[in-house]
């Protein structure tokens, strides 16, 4: 997508988002689309890793438990009229930094050798809040829903609007990064990473940026979740639904392309939340298993790389 | 003779009366037929999808029920509701959808603290009359008027879960002296540990083994042996069926010594539980709400039990449903009830005749105190005896489950100690 | 509190429930660690075999062990149909690292929600002799709950590595993950080596699985907790070594037992998985493995 085009429909799309909360006053749908979008921040995050650089992350829950532990911490500390942007920029700190420490992990780890260790690491940090008392531990913290809603209605839609700006700066460094040089070289990784340590390609570095990008952004995701859900344990924030959505959502959509942990996480996670208030059942678990499989068996490179043989068919 | 104009009218008038009169009977008679729509989330699948569908089962019956006797306020009673899988973030979400969109006429909890936190603040904008079924003290946080909880926690529902545990060691002579406090990494187990750690201290007894484990552990040897070597007189222990099963089995391989042995073990209460675990329960002390003992025969009681074993069978539930089904019933008839009493759906009336009455239902008389939980206590402290091993029908009869605690639905008196 | 006997008792039973890791591990330490096959539903599988195994031990009345060895040639078949299709989708056109791990995780949905829809969500539990009682040994007291688990899965681990060390077949297995093409050239077809490989590994999962239900209830979700120890010890043991994933499974159970005897169960996993990181971060081939 040509420059001008990305920036206008990022712009247009914000504006209808801006918009909504006048149109509509179901709290319902905007309960729905802040799921959805938490999912896609998740799926955009993990690319980067995963799709660009080619290192598979299982651990995605940790990362996106510590940014909403970060939150839980925070306003536990400066009490709860501390600003969500602030305790977002500091969950985007911290698991920055964690993410960055996995990227020196990748230095002696390749493969699925490197996969294996982001899943250990999710169940260390899982036992590490566990016994952490502050935050409740195992116990669980409650957070309790702030009376200020800015100029919105009710909470939930300004969160929504608040998911709807990441969501959008996370698409917007993505594409940047699948663009630029960068990215390129986060390719050449990919496809043979001693090849590119022979070409120049500072290898090393440009995999501490990928992952400490990629636990900002999933920082970023978990930061506001306390204040969506009300109760939080590590059971639920470290759940594994966190983690293979965040894997199934990009390889649905399709991992070479910036545009396509998003198809992915519109088709899934729309379905997901239909589906949980209409068959609403066990069938809702078997629909997301049965999808999963036929779409990885029928599309390997996923929605969007159907759509670009689709194009390259007709253009012959 | 009539004049012809007045004849017709008189007829005219006669006319818009009568179409006035039928308009308003069928518009009323329309209203009457309209379903009143109760809304929830339950746990269908995930962790707790066990006990949830069993009290999904249980809300039906009442539902038929009702219907059968002809609705509410003479309107069909209908549930909506959806599947939360155990996953506390689907909660905003349904109860979102339950409300504005679906436009229930009232909500009801779903099952478990996980589950009915992440509600309240949808239920608590709305001003909606909120009962739960089955959290610990979760609205020790919210302090919100129009929550009821229909588990017979107490007042103080921390520290009354455990309290008569402690208080059935204080009577025994010569007094025992050491207690040992072992828990899952949960929600309701930590919870639980730390009142039962308060009413040891309380009860003047010292704490000599307090850790708590992983969920997902899988042999419970160590853990039973590193209590056995601390020699503690009580063992408390707060636990999910799973770890429940692997705590009561390893206690009988390594041979535990206690006083006594049990408190808060969730699972003890189940049918397919008790059945495999038969003699191995015997002397255990553990916290139940309804065991059928000659002085908790509540009216309607038995009825509902055999209406639910119907229910339930080739359902892949607990058979017997002796522990959450009969509450399950009863919060439905405590919102059943006060709705036919204050003659409408209104929230506030709603709330205010449920704060002052005393229900009579199938678990007996139910009176809401503090903060929605019960005025009083009644968590009763159960004796497991004189089991045969792999037997499902004795636990229908009264011996096998004797209450020792509170004193007021006594039915035996307490074995002690449990093994020397 | 540091009794030698405490020691003792605690080293035992992390040994003993170190050799029910290995039946778990097993079936993943060959597709895993032999096929590169990254099998993420294998404890779904096992939960499978768990329930074949109440359900005739309920209705018929056999111990579930038996149940569980007579099962395996179902889920030998069982296994080699999926690596047909895993092989069809995926090997052949090179998708398999990220796509077939999605391949796994939804048929480990899909397991999960037949087994609720077949059989409810209710815990189930089997009863057998030897289910409650010990035998002392010295001064230690071990369990027949946790003893014959071990037993079985040292007999099913020694079972294979012989299997896989002394017969042609075996020896194919070994061989096509070393180098498929001297195999070809050898005269075996390498896909129906992996078959057999993969229905192999999922012929244990019947045998794991009347051991897990023998230790404690199960619930058709209570394979997720599994998912991490087993691809833990897999790669703790080295992969394609059999041997190192036994001593591995038992090192995982020893310091468990040991950290909830003596310091405190909730500190598990971190320590368990502490040492995997630690172990990956020196010596990522693991203890065993072939570089």
């Amino acid at each position: 997508m040509r420059g001008h085009a990305f920036w206008i429909s990022l712009g247009a799309i914000l504006a209808a988002g801006l918009a909504l909360p006048l149109a509509l006053h179901n709290d319902y749908y905007f309960n729905a689309l802040y799921v959805i979008l938490q999912g896609a921040i998740m799926a955009v995050a993990w690319n980067i890793l995963g799709g660009y650089t080619g290192y598979v992350n299982f651990g995605s829950a940790a990362f996106f438990a510590v940014g909403a532990y970060t939150s839980i911490a925070l306003g536990k500390a400066f009490g709860p009229s501390l600003p969500l942007p602030l305790m977002i920029a500091a969950a985007a700190l911290v698991c920055g930094l964690i993410g960055l420490s996995l990227g020196y992990l990748t230095l002696r780890l390749k493969g699925v050798y490197f996969s294996i260790a982001t899943l250990a690491m999710a169940i260390v940090f899982e036992t590490l809040i566990n016994n952490w008392s502050y935050v409740g531990g195992a116990r669980g913290a409650y957070i309790l829903t702030p009376d200020s809603h800015l100029w919105f209605d009710s909470y939930i839609e300004m969160l929504f609007v608040l998911m709807l700006l990441l969501t959008l700066a996370a698409v917007a460094i993505s594409r940047a990064l699948n663009a630029s040089r960068l990215g390129r070289g986060l390719a050449a990784i990919r496809d043979d990473e001693v090849a590119a340590e022979c070409a120049g390609v500072p290898t090393l570095r440009l995999k501490l940026a990928s992952a400490a990008i990629m636990g900002a952004l999933m920082g970023v995701a978990g930061a506001p979740y306390p204040y969506f859900v009300t109760f939080v344990d590590p059971a639920s924030a470290f759940s594994l639904f966190v983690a293979v959505n965040a894997i199934a959502m990009p390889m649905i959509g399709g991992t070479a392309h910036w545009i396509g942990p998003i198809v992915g996480a519109l088709l899934v996670g729309t379905m997901q939340q239909v589906i949980t208030v209409t068959v609403s059942s066990e069938l809702n678990v078997l629909l997301v298993g049965g999808m999963l499989i036929l779409f990885v068996t029928l599309a390997p490179q996923g929605l969007v790389g159907l759509a670009l043989k689709f194009r390259a068919r007709r253009a012959r | 003779m009539i004049k012809r104009r007045s004849f017709v009218r008189a007829s005219l008038a006669a006319g818009v009366i009568s179409l006035a009169a039928s308009g308003s009977l069928l518009s009323f008679a329309a209203q009457a037929a309209q379903p009143i729509k109760i809304g929830f989330s339950m746990a269908l699948t995930g962790g707790l999808a066990g006990a949830g569908k069993a009290a999904l089962i249980a809300m039906e019956i009442w539902r038929d029920d009702i219907n059968k006797k002809g609705g509410l306020l003479g309107r069909p009673v209908e549930f909506v509701y959806y599947d939360d899988a155990t996953n506390p973030a689907t909660v905003p979400g349904i109860y979102s959808k339950l409300l504005d969109v679906d436009k229930v006429d009232l909500v009801v909890s779903s099952y478990g603290t996980n589950e009915i936190a992440p509600a309240m603040p949808i239920v608590m904008r709305k001003k909606l009359v909120f009962p739960s079924l089955f959290g610990l003290a979760v609205n020790d946080q919210f302090h919100y008027d129009r929550y009821f909880q229909i588990m017979p926690a107490g007042p103080e529902p921390k520290l009354d879960w455990s309290h008569g545990f402690f208080a059935l060691a204080k009577e025994q002579k010569p007094a025992p002296k050491t207690v040992a406090i072992a828990a899952a990494d949960t929600e309701y187990t930590l919870n639980a540990a730390a009142g039962a750690r308060k009413n040891a201290e309380q009860a003047g007894f010292k704490v000599v083994y307090d850790k708590s484990y992983p969920p997902n552990t899988t042999d419970f040897t160590p853990i039973v042996r590193a209590i056995q070597a601390s020699n503690a007189d009580l063992v408390y222990i707060a636990s999910y069926p799973p770890e429940s099963v692997g705590i009561v089995k390893a206690a009988h391989e390594v041979g535990l010594k206690a006083k006594m042995f049990g408190g808060g073990m969730v699972g003890l209460q189940f049918a397919a539980i008790q059945q495999n675990l038969g003699p191995l329960l015997e002397n255990i002390v553990n916290y139940h709400f309804w065991v059928p003992a000659p002085t908790l025969k509540f009216p309607g009681i038995d009825a509902f039990l055999k209406k639910y074993e119907e229910a339930a069978k080739g359902k892949g539930v607990d058979p017997l449903g002796q522990y959450l089904p009969p509450y399950a019933y009863a919060y439905m008839q405590v919102l059943g009830d006060s709705i036919e009493a204050t003659k409408g759906l209104d929230q506030a009336k709603l709330a205010e005749y449920m704060h002052k009455t005393t229900f009579d239902t199938v678990v007996g008389k139910v009176k809401f105190g503090k903060n929605g939980e019960w005025a009083q206590s009644r968590v009763l402290m159960v004796q497991y005896r004189n089991l045969k091993p792999n037997d499902l029908e004795q636990f229908r009869e009264p011996g096998a489950q004797v209450v020792l605690y509170p004193p007021q639905w006594k039915s035996g008196n307490i074995v002690y100690p449990y093994k020397q | 509190m540091l009794s030698l006997d405490l020691f003792a008792n605690a080293v035992a039973a992390g040994i003993l429930l170190g050799g029910f890791y290995a039946a778990v591990a097993i079936g993943l330490a060959v597709s895993f660690g032999q096929l590169d096959i990254v099998n993420i539903a294998h404890p779904a599988f096992i939960v499978a075999g768990s329930y074949i195994a109440w359900a005739l031990n309920r209705h018929l009345g056999l111990d579930p062990v038996l149940i569980g060895l007579l099962a395996s040639p179902l889920f030998f078949l069982a296994g080699a149909l999926v690596y047909r299709v895993y092989y069809a989708a995926f090997e052949r056109t090179g998708q398999e690292s990220l796509s077939g791990l999605a391949f796994f995780f939804g048929l480990m949905f899909v397991i999960e929600v037949v087994l609720i829809l077949a059989y409810g969500v209710d815990y189930r539990l089997v009863t057998a002799d030897y289910i409650g009682r010990s035998i002392r040994f010295a001064d230690i007291e071990l369990p027949l709950r946790l003893l014959v688990p071990f037993a079985v899965a040292l007999a099913l681990t020694g079972g294979i590595w012989l299997y896989l060390g002394r017969t042609f077949t075996g020896r194919a297995i070994l061989a096509v993950a070393q180098d498929r093409l001297a195999l070809q050239l050898m005269g075996a077809d390498p896909v129906r080596v992996k078959q057999l490989a993969f229905g192999l590994a999922i012929a244990t999962a019947a045998v794991a699985g009347a051991l897990l239900v023998v230790i404690g209830p199960v619930e058709p979700s209570l394979g997720r907790a599994y998912i991490g120890r087993a691809f833990a010890i897999v790669v703790l043991g080295g992969m394609g070594s059999i041997g190192g994933m036994f001593i591995a499974a038992l090192m995982l159970g020893v310091v468990e037992s040991l950290v909830a005897t003596f310091v405190g169960p909730s500190w598990s996993p971190a320590v368990s998985f502490g040492v995997l990181l630690l172990t990956l971060a020196i010596r990522p081939s693991g203890l065993y493995g072939r570089k």
